[in-house]
Order: structure tokens, then C-alpha cells, then sequence
């Protein structure tokens, strides 16, 4: 750092870099409404805008005869869990991305979504839980352990946390969570029937009432990553200059990291693993809002749950009559979204 | 100490380096010699490893067949009461034999890649080369319908297409930039996962518990016919491959040094893709993709020659694991039949996190 930097204290606009826009900010919100309705509209029956508002009125007024209310309340029912968890899994990995200052992390590229998905089935199989209520705090207890593992491997790793040793280790912990899973599974044919429809994540056929469910946990971490813009911002600085700044390092990376962790093991209990949203979604709104962790937050929390439903409808309607599951559609379409970055970023 | 060293002591030193360059020759071919001797006490080390697992394996078990009995049956010269002989020929002998056979191809084509990429974690199931063959296969067998042949040359389409995709993908020689092929690797896998995973979501039940036995690495119920074919791939590409090993040595050295000794690298390397293909495409449609074995055999067998890497060594390594994987599976928890690929994969999964704290994986 130069003497001429240490003179003259960095003004906010050197930190902030841009004029605030509101625009960009008002075009999201207008996505967000036009995904849902595009949600709640398109499907293997495509409905009207008049039959959906008729369907939405009739769902209201509780009148359940409507065909087109049938179709509706479904619709309503899977487009919401879907944006609950756009939201829940694009700010968990902006969160994740900050704290490790890593551009390919992700909750399942480092694995936090096969841990807590081995312990919802370890639960299942071992304990005999059965409600989400349940699953939620199994999910977060084997995203922590995956985190924990994760971290701790990468940063004992010569040369420190590089991205590639996280993503590795990552992929370690999901290969031998896959074998615990298929040990468990390889003897019980009805275990593996509700298994094999729960390891893909999916936001069809999952009631609505899930969400209050999780409702504790998800408001919890999502108030502590919402406001972790600036702890992300230090982080991004490096660890000297943000000791020197006055941030009380590893306690508030923790509290990040768990709310992090928690928002992912939300979004896994209420759908099953969603994959690569949170990789590609605070890659998409930084190229918008630049580097500032507040903004990236905020813009993740919006692009979230306008891909997470975009998806779901696009698996709705590419191969009717039948559908294809909104995790299966993530990773089919965000996969290139890891190779284009791999290929973009020179990844150590 | 370079930098500080008295003139005196450079002038004491340079005839002392001329009388002694006839020593150093000795102790270099001594060190040599020696390496090659390591080299030896492992191989054969291994071979011992390998025919005591075989033992427990066709022997030992719920089921204990003596020796005497064993060849009895094996060479038809008389009678076995109690069922020995179906649960010898039709159940432990097949197992044990593939299980050598998956090892052997799995062991050597991880080997292969990882001298290659000069990076143990570039193996064939790290990069997804496994994962394209089964995707493929599983494919085929439940929403085509196909079976047998089909599945074969599905695996072998599946993994090809995956190595062609990493290499372009990754826009890299498998000698440079291993950082960005494991992670398109990572991301090619993922993908293909979600793939497998629809699959199981289509099929009937009956159908999608066979398959995940299947995709999880089992060595239950292979006939001796896929046996056959297995051991003809493994009997002509091994060979081969182990023949390319030299000038993969040559390779790692660097590409000009290779292409000016007579070892054109691309070339060198093309072969030893194909090789890798083929032998990964016959073992995962003949016992399903068996997790990290391709991935284990090379960083130990390395460790057990000081260093080195060794091809041959690495096969070996590989059929004993499997072999010693598949009795444990079948016999270590009571009353459950695990297939071989959950032991190898409890097992793998801890080893390549430890690996990852002991070596520096990026470059």
C-alpha cells in the first residue's frame, strides 16, 4: 500500500464506487412477480390470466369445485416453497462465497447440502423422524458437520483454502455421503421408493404448511445473512486489514457461516437438494451491482427466486406430460454455469 | 552460506568434487539399485497381498471351503457334499475373479490419469469419467430397454463423450491446468448425477432398486460370460497401457524433452486416454461404477515404492482393495449383503480428505 493511500483516508465513494440506481432494484421486484406468475400460469395445463386470477379468487374464497382453483392452489402452493427457496439457497451462497472468499462455493459444491441430506435420511432410517419439523434440524445439524469438515480440511491444506481443495473436498464428502445413503438404502426397496423422489430436489407436491415448519430457523439465518453485508466486505479485504478495521473476525464469520449454513439446510428440508443456484445467482448479480456484499446480498434474494421458478416451469413444460424435477434442472443447466466460471476466473 | 562462503573454501572444495564424481556414479547407481530392488520387494509384496485376498475370499467367509476341497471342485475330481461347489463356482470364485479383474483396470487407468495430469487427484472417478459411463449405461438399460452389448457400448460412448468434453472444456492437454479439468470434472460429474438420478425417478421400483444397486458398485451377480469379456478387455488394454507407461514417465518430464527422446506427447497421451476409456467403460458395465478405487490405488502405491510411480504397482493395489472391499461388504456387518462400492466408498471418502491436507492439489 502506497504512502499516498494512508495520507488521505478512502473517501465513501471510493468504497461505493457507483451512484446509488434504484432501477435496477425495481426491474428485479417486477421479475419477481412475473416469475410467480408465470409460475402459478404455465404447466401441463397452461391456464388463461383470467382463469388464474378466477382460480386465485377461488382458492381465497375456499370455493374448491373450480377446476381451474384446483390446478391454482397447487401451482400457488409449489411457487412459493420455490421462492422460499431461491431465496434461502442464492443467499446462502453469496454468504458462502464471501466468508470463504471463494467464487465456487456453493452449499452443494462444498457438500453442506449432502451432509444435511445423510442426516435427514440417517434420521429417517435410524431414528424414525418423520416431519419436516424434524427434518429441518437434522438438515442443519449435517450441513454444520459438512461445513465444519470442509473448512477445516481445506485450511489445513498446504497453501491454504484454495477453491479447488474445497470443491474437492466438497465432492469427497457427497461421494461417501452417496455410499453411506446406498448401504442404508440397498436392503430396504420401500426406503429407497421415498428416497429416490426426496434426493432430487423437487418443489412439486410438497404442501405449503412445510415452510412454518422450518418458519424459526429460516428467519433466524436469514436476518443474520441479510445483515452480514459488511462483515462480507471485510472478509473481502483480507484478514489483516480487517483486524486492523476493528471486526472481531471469527466470532462474526461464525455467526455468518451458521446463518449460511442454516439458510441451506432450510432450503434442503423443504425441497431436497437445489444445486448451483447459489453458485451462479451471486455471480449473476455482481456483473450488476459490482463487489459490495450488501448490494450482492440484496440482488440474491431476488435473482433466487426468479431462477428457481423460471427453472421449475421450464422442467414443466420441456417434456410433457411428465415433468422434470427443479433440481434436476439446476444442475443440468448450472453445471455450465461452474465450467464457464472455472474457465472465466483463474482459479488457482 | 553460498553467498558468505571464503574464497579458501571454493578452492579446497573444486578437487574435492573432481576425485569423488567416480563415487557420486556409484552411489547414484547404487540409489538406483536400490529403488529398483524397493520396486521389486513391492511388486511382489503385492502379489502375496493379492493371493491372500483372493484366499479369504473364495475360502473364508459364512461359508469356509478347505483347499483340498477347493481344487476338488475347481478341477472336477470329485464330489463336494453340502452345496460347496454352487457357492464356490456361483457365487465367491466369480466375485473374487471380477472383483481382480475391476481392480486391476481401475487401479491402473487411475494411475495412468494421475501421471498424466502429474496430480493424484486427477482420477478417472474424480474427473467423471465413471460418472459418464454410468449414466450412459443406466440410461440405456432402463429407459431404452437395452441390456448386455448395448449397455457395454453405451459405458464406453458415456465415458468417451466425458473425456472429449473435458479436454475441450477445460481447453487443456491432460498435462496442463489439472486445477481447471478436476473442477469441470466436478462439474461434468454433478451434472451427470442429476441425469442418473431422473432415470431412477422414471423407472419402476424393482427396476430403480437394481439400478442403485448397480450404480453403487456391486459385484453380485456377474456371470461368468461378463467375466470373460471383461478379462479380454483388461488382458489386451493392460498390457498396452503398461507398455506406454515409459513414455508416460518421459511425457511428465516435459513435452520437449519427450518429442526430442522419440515419445510425441499427444500421441503418447491419446493412447493412453483411449486405454483409460476402455478399460473404465468395461469395468462399470460389467460391476457399476466402484467408487475411488481409481482414485486410491496410484497415492498408495506410491507411497509404497518411496515416490515412484508405478502402473503395474497400482493395478495390483487395485484388485486387492477390491477384492478385500467386496468380502468385508459381504460379510463384515451380519445379515447385510453391502454391496462392494459402499465399503470403498466409507473408506475413500476419509482418505482423499487426508490426501487433500497432505498435498498441495493446486498448481
Amino acid at each position: 500500500m502506497s504512502t499516498t493511500t494512508t495520507s488521505t483516508p478512502p473517501t465513501r465513494g471510493v468504497l461505493v464506487g457507483r451512484r446509488r440506481t434504484w432501477w435496477p432494484l425495481a426491474v428485479g421486484l417486477g421479475a419477481v412477480v412475473l416469475a410467480a406468475a408465470v409460475s402459478v400460469a404455465v404447466g401441463s395445463r397452461t391456464l388463461s390470466p383470467g382463469e388464474v386470477v378466477g382460480g386465485v379468487e377461488a382458492v381465497l374464497r375456499g370455493v374448491s369445485t373450480d377446476p381451474a382453483g384446483a390446478v391454482v392452489a397447487a401451482r400457488v402452493d409449489r411457487t412459493i416453497i420455490g421462492m422460499v427457496v431461491g431465496l434461502a439457497v442464492a443467499m446462502s451462497g453469496a454468504a458462502m462465497q464471501g466468508l470463504t472468499r471463494n467464487p465456487l462455493a456453493d452449499p452443494g459444491i462444498l457438500g453442506v447440502n449432502a451432509g444435511a441430506a445423510l442426516a435427514v435420511v440417517l434420521g429417517i432410517q435410524l431414528l424414525g423422524i418423520g416431519s419436516a419439523g424434524a427434518f429441518v434440524w437434522f438438515a442443519l445439524l449435517g450441513g454444520i458437520v459438512a461445513a465444519v469438515v470442509v473448512y477445516a480440511v481445506s485450511a489445513a491444506a498446504p497453501g491454504g483454502p484454495a477453491p479447488l481443495t474445497m470443491a474437492l473436498a466438497g465432492a469427497a464428502l457427497t461421494a461417501g455421503g452417496v455410499s453411506v445413503t446406498a448401504g442404508l438404502l440397498v436392503s430396504d426397496r420401500s426406503a429407497l421408493d421415498t428416497f429416490r423422489f426426496w434426493q432430487v430436489g423437487s418443489v412439486a407436491g410438497r404442501p405449503v404448511d412445510l415452510v412454518l415448519d422450518v418458519l424459526p430457523l429460516l428467519v433466524v439465518s436469514l436476518l443474520v445473512v441479510a445483515l452480514s453485508g459488511p462483515v462480507l466486505n471485510a472478509t473481502a479485504l483480507g484478514d489483516d486489514l480487517e483486524r486492523a478495521l476493528g471486526q472481531r473476525v471469527h466470532l462474526s464469520r461464525a455467526i455468518v457461516a451458521l446463518g449460511a449454513v442454516g439458510l441451506a439446510a432450510c432450503a434442503v428440508a423443504l425441497a431436497g437438494p437445489v444445486g448451483f443456484v447459489g453458485l451462479v445467482v451471486p455471480h449473476l448479480v455482481r456483473l450488476v451491482t459490482g463487489p459490495d456484499y450488501r448490494r450482492i446480498l440484496l440482488g440474491s434474494a431476488i435473482v433466487g427466486p426468479v431462477l428457481v421458478l423460471l427453472t421449475d416451469t421450464l422442467g414443466r413444460i420441456v417434456m410433457p406430460p411428465s415433468e422434470i424435477q427443479v433440481g434436476i434442472m439446476t444442475a443440468v443447466l448450472g453445471a455450465p454455469g461452474l465450467i464457464w466460471l472455472v474457465r472465466r476466473t483463474a482459479v488457482r | 552460506m553460498t553467498v558468505n562462503a571464503p574464497a579458501a573454501d571454493t578452492g579446497t572444495e573444486t578437487p574435492h568434487l573432481v576425485e569423488t564424481v567416480p563415487d557420486r556414479v556409484a552411489e547414484v547407481r547404487r540409489s538406483r539399485s536400490h529403488a529398483r530392488r524397493r520396486g521389486h520387494l513391492v511388486l511382489g509384496g503385492l502379489l502375496v497381498a493379492w493371493l491372500l485376498a483372493m484366499v479369504v475370499r473364495t475360502l473364508l467367509g459364512d461359508f469356509t471351503i478347505t483347499v483340498p476341497d477347493f481344487w476338488r471342485i475347481v478341477l472336477g475330481t470329485g464330489e463336494v457334499p453340502g452345496g460347496a461347489e454352487f457357492i464356490l463356482l456361483d457365487s465367491k470364485l466369480p466375485r473374487a475373479v471380477v472383483g481382480t479383474l475391476a481392480g486391476v483396470a481401475l487401479g491402473a487407468s487411475g494411475a495412468t490419469f494421475q501421471l498424466m495430469a502429474r496430480n493424484p487427484l486427477a482420477s478417472p472417478d474424480v474427473l467423471g469419467l465413471t460418472m459418464g459411463a454410468s449414466a450412459a449405461a443406466v440410461f440405456t438399460l432402463v429407459i431404452l430397454g437395452g441390456s448386455g452389448a448395448a449397455v457395454t457400448l453405451a459405458a464406453l460412448v458415456g465415458s468417451a463423450l466425458v473425456a472429449v468434453a473435458l479436454l475441450t472444456l477445460s481447453a487443456s492437454r491432460p498435462g496442463s491446468a489439472p486445477t481447471r479439468m478436476i473442477l469441470v470434472g466436478i462439474a461434468l460429474s454433478a451434472m451427470l448425477t442429476s441425469v442418473v438420478h431422473w432415470v431412477l425417478l422414471r423407472a419402476d421400483i424393482y427396476r430403480a432398486h437394481e439400478a442403485m444397486v448397480w450404480l453403487t458398485g456391486s459385484l453380485n451377480g456377474v456371470t461368468w460370460r461378463q467375466i470373460g469379456l471383461l478379462g479380454v478387455v483388461v488382458a489386451l488394454a493392460l498390457p498396452l497401457l503398461l507398455a506406454t507407461a515409459r513414455e508416460l514417465h518421459l511425457v511428465e518430464l516435459g513435452d520437449d524433452l519427450a518429442a526430442g527422446v522419440g515419445a510425441p506427447p499427444g500421441i503418447v497421451r491419446a493412447r493412453a486416454l483411449l486405454l483409460v476409456v476402455l478399460l473404465v467403460a468395461a469395468t462399470t458395465s460389467v460391476c457399476g461404477p466402484i467408487a475411488f478405487v481409481a482414485f486410491l490405488s496410484g497415492p498408495i502405491a506410491r507411497r509404497l515404492l518411496g515416490g515412484r510411480a508405478s502402473i503395474g504397482a497400482a493395478a495390483l493395489v487395485g484388485a486387492v482393495i477390491v477384492v478385500l472391499a467386496d468380502h468385508a461388504g459381504a460379510y463384515a456387518v451380519p445379515e447385510v449383503n453391502l454391496p462392494v462400492g459402499v465399503v470403498t466408498g466409507v473408506v475413500g471418502a476419509p482418505f482423499l480428505l487426508w490426501l487433500l491436507t497432505r498435498e498441495r492439489s493446486s498448481s
